[in-house]
């Protein structure tokens, strides 16, 4: 099963090398992890989707919790999940490609960023599974890029996970 | 003043007595301020020893002690001391001289990313870059290895960062709002942990290392005695209780006795304390699960539910939980299970072995009952270890060993820094012909500080423990272990000054010990053992 872990770490060098440093070494398998400073400088929010059971989300947040940089570390309810994550691609778009392609992005709330003779790039903030519909649907025009940013995400509601 | 000597400052505030090093250029502002202190510094023959020593002092001093090295290899070499204390939550405080912080980066010479290296080894670590933080970091340091769940803490310093001027003011308090270690039992489960042990026909009470962390071997004898519970330990719980104590069923595991096996096995309930149920203790995590309740006391919340499943966990410091406890629990008694157990325990038997050996196991136990109460006794690894834990009756004192990292080559150093921190207590140190090979260059330091160990090789000429592995699980492929070209001890120990003798048969025990134990000086003996003595 997937989880969806948030943690707030004091926004000091090492940080993220002590915390990816720990996945590798306990074994635990990260699909995706994004990090950024919060509203407050000294503090940055890191999101991770890791995949296993619920003996490895107990140890992952248990261990995570003992680096001394980790201000908090909270596993998000499925259910009360907002995420998003951006995705970039260049695709291969030759005039007459051109209008079917701004069709699909259209429909999946892509924003063209670029365009070129030979293609166009296009912009997009979704939730994971939407992404991999988007991409099945660009697929055939070839793609020549692609990014993406890994998971962001909060809790649905008023709570907010405090330093 | 300058940054080194503010270093040398904040382990003055700290306390420090001594440390334990080894210099070089890139520590050198450092080692010139700290020869101007009062402090004293134990020049080892490597830095690995350093290390050891820090620990040995550490955990006898139960708080966190110091060494250091300089750049690049003098680092490197520290990495097997730094992960042997953080295995067996050691507090120590490490200190790196480092490349000029211009240079980092450039692979100039003698560079080591350190805190890199040391990551997956350290509670924490600090790349200075910034000298006035010198007396925050150092402030830091001590605080988060000497609290929680202990360990070492390394700082990196580069060496032009020692020679820029600060203010120095030691902070008088901590702030960092993400390190908050837990100090009292939450009370509902401490209640509910008084009341399952009260309900228990065959309780038992599995004491590790974390006793001696939480200071709480009063507290582990006191339940013990007032609620009538047999006691095992881990290997690194031997001596919270005396093994001569009438409750001590011994030390669990594969490499431990009958009559503690067999109270793990048996019990309907265990309660462990500040033991994390490593794969050497517990074998099979899954039966115990199935056979009995079992409460978990740690400090590491990270410890509860890792190894083993927990009915009641109790997180925080163990001598103020098992006080808790005392408060609510009522005087019980378990006289049939005791005796069951106490049964299993009889009194060991030594055969005896033809002249040109002695049975190690008779040896220890000899020089056991002939060491004074208090002894420190510190063991190496391999065979020597076990035969130690099984057959060194600890009265009193501490008993000192690599448990979780197994670490070759611990005891000396070790012993050295448990002397420096006791220097009244009698001390010895009990290695393998491998192992004393690992650390011999100590000798050295013995005598430069006038460091009267006590220290017994028991040379079988093999690398024992390897060596009966071989012969039980590789079809008696028996390669590597061979320890021909190893010098004469006698002679070794003599070109050092050190007083010696040889025992190789059982006759020649008796006035051995007794040399061993009245010398004034350090004293070693070599204790003649037959390859094929078993380590069980
Ligand atoms: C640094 C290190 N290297 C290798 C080992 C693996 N090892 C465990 S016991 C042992 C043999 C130790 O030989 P010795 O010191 O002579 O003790 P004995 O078993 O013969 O009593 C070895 C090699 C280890 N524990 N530590
Ligand atoms: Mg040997």
């Amino acid at each position: 099963m997937k989880h969806t872990i948030s943690i707030l770490v004091e926004n000091h060098a090492g940080v993220l090398s002590r915390i990816s440093g720990l996945f590798s070494r306990r074994g635990f398998n990260i699909d995706s992890l994004a990090v950024g400073v919060t509203d407050d400088p000294s503090v940055s929010r890191v999101t991770l989707v890791a995949d296993g059971d619920d003996y490895m989300v107990e140890q992952l947040e248990k261990q995570l919790n003992k680096l001394v940089d980790v201000i908090k570390v909270r596993t998000i309810p499925q259910e009360e999940l907002i995420s998003r994550e951006l995705l970039l691609a260049k695709i291969n778009a030759p005039a007459e490609k051109r209008s079917e392609i701004m069709t699909i992005a259209e429909i999946t709330g892509a924003k063209v960023v670029d365009i070129t003779t030979s293609t166009i790039t296009l912009e997009i903030s979704d939730r994971t599974e939407k992404l991999a519909n988007f991409e099945a649907l660009i697929k055939p025009y070839g793609i020549k890029e692609m990014v993406r940013t890994g998971t962001i995400a909060l809790q649905r509601g008023a709570d907010a996970i405090k330093k | 003043m300058k940054a080194a000597q503010a270093m040398v400052k904040c382990l003055e505030q700290e306390g420090i007595k001594v440390v334990f090093g080894y210099p070089g250029a890139a520590i050198c502002p450092f080692y010139d301020a700290l020869s101007e202190s009062g402090i004293r510094h134990i020049l080892v023959r490597h830095e690995q020893n350093a290390g050891h020593a820090a620990n040995g002092y550490a955990r006898i001093t139960n708080r966190p002690a110091v060494c250091i090295a300089t750049s690049g290899p003098g680092a490197t070499n520290l990495i097997t001391a730094i992960a042997t204390a953080y295995m067996d939550s050691v507090p120590m405080v490490v200190i790196t001289g480092q490349v000029s912080s211009d240079q980092i980066g450039r692979d100039v010479f003698q560079e080591a990313d350190i805190t890199g290296a040391a990551e997956p080894f350290v509670k924490h670590s600090y790349l200075v870059k910034d000298a006035s933080a010198i007396p925050r970091i150092f402030k830091e340091a001590f605080y988060l290895a000497g609290t929680g769940r202990k360990g070492p803490v390394l700082i990196d310093v580069p060496v032009d960062i020692q020679n820029v001027d600060i203010d120095f003011n030691y902070p008088k308090s901590i702030e960092m709002r993400a390190y908050k270690p837990s100090s009292k039992g939450n009370n509902l489960q401490v209640k509910r942990a008084a009341e399952a042990v009260a309900l228990a026909k065959k309780p038992v009470i599995c004491a590790g290392g974390g006793v001696f962390s939480a200071d709480a071997c009063n507290e582990v004898l006191e339940l013990a005695t007032k609620a009538d519970i047999p006691v095992v330990t881990t290997m690194m719980g031997i001596s919270c209780i005396p093994g001569s104590h009438p409750l001590n069923m011994g030390m669990i595991g594969m490499h431990g006795v009958k009559s503690a096996n067999l109270a793990v096995n048996k019990c309907d309930l265990i309660v462990l304390i500040g033991a994390r149920v490593g794969d050497r203790a517990v074998r099979s995590p899954s039966f115990l699960e199935e056979n009995a309740k079992i409460i978990h006391i740690d400090i590491d919340p990270a410890e509860i539910g890792k190894n083993v499943k927990v009915d009641i966990p109790i997180v925080g410091d163990a001598k103020l939980i098992l006080n808790q406890i005392l408060e609510i629990i009522p005087k019980l008694e378990h006289r049939e299970w005791i005796n069951e157990l106490l049964a299993l325990k009889n009194a060991p038997a030594f055969e005896k072995r033809a002249d040109g050996v002695v049975n190690p196991k008779l040896f220890v136990s000899k020089l056991a009952e002939r060491m004074p109460d208090d002894t420190i006794c510190v063991a190496d690894v391999g065979q020597n270890q076990i035969w130690t834990c099984n057959f060194f009756c600890m009265r009193g004192g501490r008993f000192l060993t690599s448990g979780g990292m197994g670490t070759m080559g611990y005891s000396i150093p070790c012993a050295v820094g448990a002397k420096l921190a006791s220097p009244e207590t009698p001390v010895v140190a009990i290695c393998g012909d491998g192992s004393f090979q690992m650390q011999m260059m100590e000798l050295a330091t013995i005598c430069q500080h006038d460091i009267p160990l006590k220290i017994v090789i028991m040379a079988n000429n093999r690398l024992g423990m390897v060596h009966e592995l071989q012969k039980n699980l590789y079809k008696g492929n028996t390669t590597a272990v061979f320890l021909d070209g190893s010098p004469d001890f006698i002679k070794l120990a003599g070109a050092y000054g050190i007083e010696c003798e040889r025992v190789s048969s059982e006759d020649e025990i008796d006035g051995a010990i007794e040399r061993l134990v009245s010398a004034k000086g350090p004293y070693l003996v070599e204790c003649r053992v037959s390859p094929d003595e078993k380590t069980l």
